[in-house]
């Protein structure tokens, strides 16, 4: 019975960690997508965001200077994104496609150029990683069965990026559903031009949705590079940004929603590291391959409506042509 | 309204973006602290300055055709398919199935059989997408994306734990029967008198790439189904008003692109590796999109920007040996010319039709 728990634990906080960028990602994507401007560049900027982040955490020593350099290379790519879809109405999803091929190139060139180590930063020691953090009374509520054990061994002790992660999710909803900002950014994505018509600017509103899409891919990128692991490899985000994406799908656009399903998503990939234990508690051998091609298909099913129909924003994806 | 003329259209706007996209990797060059002059000496000596060297630039250039192709005729009827990869991925497994599993007494025979095989199961792959999007309008673009994973973790299953012989240890089929070896560039010229590189890996499905080029230029400009996919991307409601069903259109083209994608593999599984391994996309796919913008879409444009980025794989490949820069330069470059032929367009086209509107002002006013 408690080797079971202890397994649970173990595969529940490490779906926790493995949800988190998922998590920031998706959200990100949500801001994007709600505001009319799809992006399916969220892969490159958590790319970006995490070479970036790991190299200035190894060459300060800082992982809050780390944090903010991958925050801003994330949001470089997020102007580059904007100019196209916003200023030249250009293709959104030629430019996501375009960031993402920037981003994966531009590390490791950079990388090799710093640190000539084949395309990764030094490891990070120290203050130049995130490290876990202790909830209050971890210690002393751990003595409690179940309930203090959950508490302290799967609650407690993560990075200060998961909670950050967790805390977006009502925040963007209270952001989305209950301020006039958020109101604004749900029409622009749905009727730009009724927007418009109150007076208010069209590209200014996007602009602000694409800007926070990269603050929060810049957060996304950080943790896997100095928070998940110890430093920058050669595509380290490894389809992170299309699995939020899916998960966007997935949750219909939605905050709570897309808790859910990168939690789940998450939990896929915890299960992928250790599919010994399926064996162990169900006695049947699942492919791994499966495992980590199971958001994809679940994704697809949602977006072929055959269970719920996933509806995106009805703007999505067109620029904005005022004099139409 | 024609606001340039259509000269400006196909080769001055695509030219000003090639340069932006040249001069952009020339400051990248700059930073890391290396002579971009003589990364482009490098560069040509070491893709076109040999046999050796344009056998590997005619190789690549035959990977991008086909996928270039592919993502033309979806980009058509106004279908973005971005699942080359995974559609060239299945056409690989179809070949791997047909040259394994049937015994083919002459590689022509084979070619023929194994192309089939490829274009059938690329197909397969891009029907899914295609009638999810006519049928019940899940977005292309995403069903595409999520395909490409889909088929890497299929072709990964295969390869890891059914295809691999069992006494090997690489996740590949066994090595291909002699029987099915394609003639390389070598082989064909050796007869006139030409003396090519031996150890170069293009081959004979060059030849079938630019047929493919040719069949797509007749399918799109001088066929029935050609003016029908055209019209579709034109306008939706107008071809529909024509009498074109969108459904049969949207699978029909995704059919055709996910064919010419799957053909992609010949080149790569039969004609170099000689056996199906992991990854023996290596990213083709994907330049095709970028092969298919800068080519506006147009056989003749593909089939050049294909030896354009054939050049730069093989000249990357050679500045990664040569010099301290490495092959991702490449795909910054890829990113660069989708960016600005694709995202970008209009902040190039912009200033260029300012600059012809003045010239007309001007002249009308003399």
């Amino acid at each position: 019975m408690t080797e079971m728990l202890s397994d649970l634990i173990t595969v529940l906080g490490s779906t926790m960690r493995l949800s988190t960028p998922l998590l920031l990602a998706c959200l990100a994507g949500l801001f994007s997508e709600r505001a009319g401007i799809f992006d399916i560049g969220l892969e490159g900027k958590m790319l970006s965001a995490a070479f970036f982040s790991a190299a200035l955490a190894a060459i300060t020593g800082s992982v809050w200077m780390g944090l903010a350099a991958g925050i801003a290379a994330a949001l470089l790519l997020s102007v580059i994104h904007g100019l196209a879809s916003v200023t030249f109405r250009g293709n959104q999803l030629i430019s996501g496609v375009a960031i993402n091929f920037l981003a994966a190139g531009m590390t490791v060139l950079v990388a090799q150029s710093w640190f000539k180590q084949g395309g990764r930063t030094p490891s990070l020691v120290g203050d130049g990683r995130f490290n876990g953090i202790d909830l209050p009374f971890a210690d002393a509520l751990g003595g409690i069965p179940i309930f203090g054990t959950i508490y302290r061994d799967l609650l407690s002790g993560h990075s200060i990026l998961v909670y950050v992660a967790f805390l977006m999710v009502p925040l963007t909803w209270w952001v989305l559903y209950r301020t006039r900002f958020g109101l604004r950014l749900r029409a622009v994505g749905e009727a730009p031009e009724a927007v418009d018509t109150a007076g208010i600017s069209v590209p200014m509103l996007r602009y602000a949705a694409i800007a926070i899409c990269g603050v929060l891919c810049g957060i996304a990128g950080a943790y896997l590079a100095t928070g998940l692991q110890a430093g920058f490899v050669k595509d380290m985000t490894a389809g992170r940004g299309y699995i939020a994406l899916a998960a966007l799908i997935f949750a219909k656009w939605r905050p709570w929603y897309a808790l859910l399903s990168c939690l789940l998503f998450g939990f896929l990939q915890a299960l992928a590291l250790r599919s010994d234990l399926i064996e162990k508690y169900f006695y049947f051998k699942v492919q791994i391959q499966l495992l980590d091609v199971l958001p994809y298909i679940l994704t697809v099913i949602i977006l072929a409506g055959f269970v719920g129909k996933a509806i995106p924003p009805r703007a999505g994806g067109e620029p904005y042509v005022k004099e139409r | 309204m024609q606001r340039i003329p259509q000269w400006a259209d196909i080769i001055l706007v695509p030219f000003l973006s090639l340069v932006l996209a040249a001069f952009i990797s020339a400051l990248v060059i700059l930073a890391i602290g290396q002579d971009p002059l003589e990364a482009v000496n490098l560069m040509i000596t070491g893709a076109l300055g040999s046999t050796y060297g344009w056998g590997y630039t005619l190789y690549y250039a035959t990977n991008f055709m086909f996928t270039g192709l592919a993502v033309s005729v979806a980009f058509h009827a106004r279908l973005f398919n971005i699942g080359g990869e995974g559609q060239a991925m299945l056409g690989g497994l179809g070949i791997a199935l047909a040259v394994l599993f049937i015994p083919w007494p002459h590689w022509s025979i084979a070619l023929l059989g194994a192309s089939l095989m490829a274009a059938l199961f690329g197909a397969l792959w891009g029907y899914i997408p295609a009638i999810l999007q006519a049928k019940r309008g899940s977005h292309i673009v995403i069903t595409t994306i999520m395909f490409n994973f889909i088929a890497a973790g299929l072709l990964n299953y295969l390869l890891v734990d059914v295809l691999r012989p069992p006494t090997s240890m690489d996740p590949s089929t066994a090595s291909f029967p002699e029987a099915t070896h394609l003639p390389t560039l070598h082989e064909i010229l050796a007869p006139f008198g030409i003396a090519f590189s031996k150890a170069a890996p293009a081959n004979v499905t060059l030849l079938i790439a630019l047929a493919a080029s040719l069949l797509v230029w007749i399918l799109i400009w001088r066929t029935r189904l050609g003016y029908a996919i055209r019209a579709f991307g034109e306008s939706e409601s107008g071809a529909k008003y024509a009498g074109i069903n969108p459904v049969r259109i949207t699978v029909v083209t995704m059919l055709i692109s996910g064919g010419l994608a799957g053909l992609m593999s010949i080149n790569t599984t039969m004609g170099e590796a000689e056996r199906l391994i992991l990854n023996s996309t290596e990213g083709a796919g994907f330049i095709g999109i970028a092969v298919a913008l800068m080519g506006r879409s147009h056989p003749v444009g593909v089939v050049l920007a294909s030896l354009l980025f054939g050049f730069l794989y093989q000249g990357g490949a050679e500045l990664a040996l040569w010099m301290s820069i490495p092959r991702e330069l490449i795909v910054v470059i890829q990113a660069l010319v989708i960016l600005f032929t694709g995202a970008l367009d209009n902040m190039v086209r912009m200033p260029v039709e300012a600059l012809f509107s003045a010239f007309r002002k001007s002249g009308a006013s003399q």
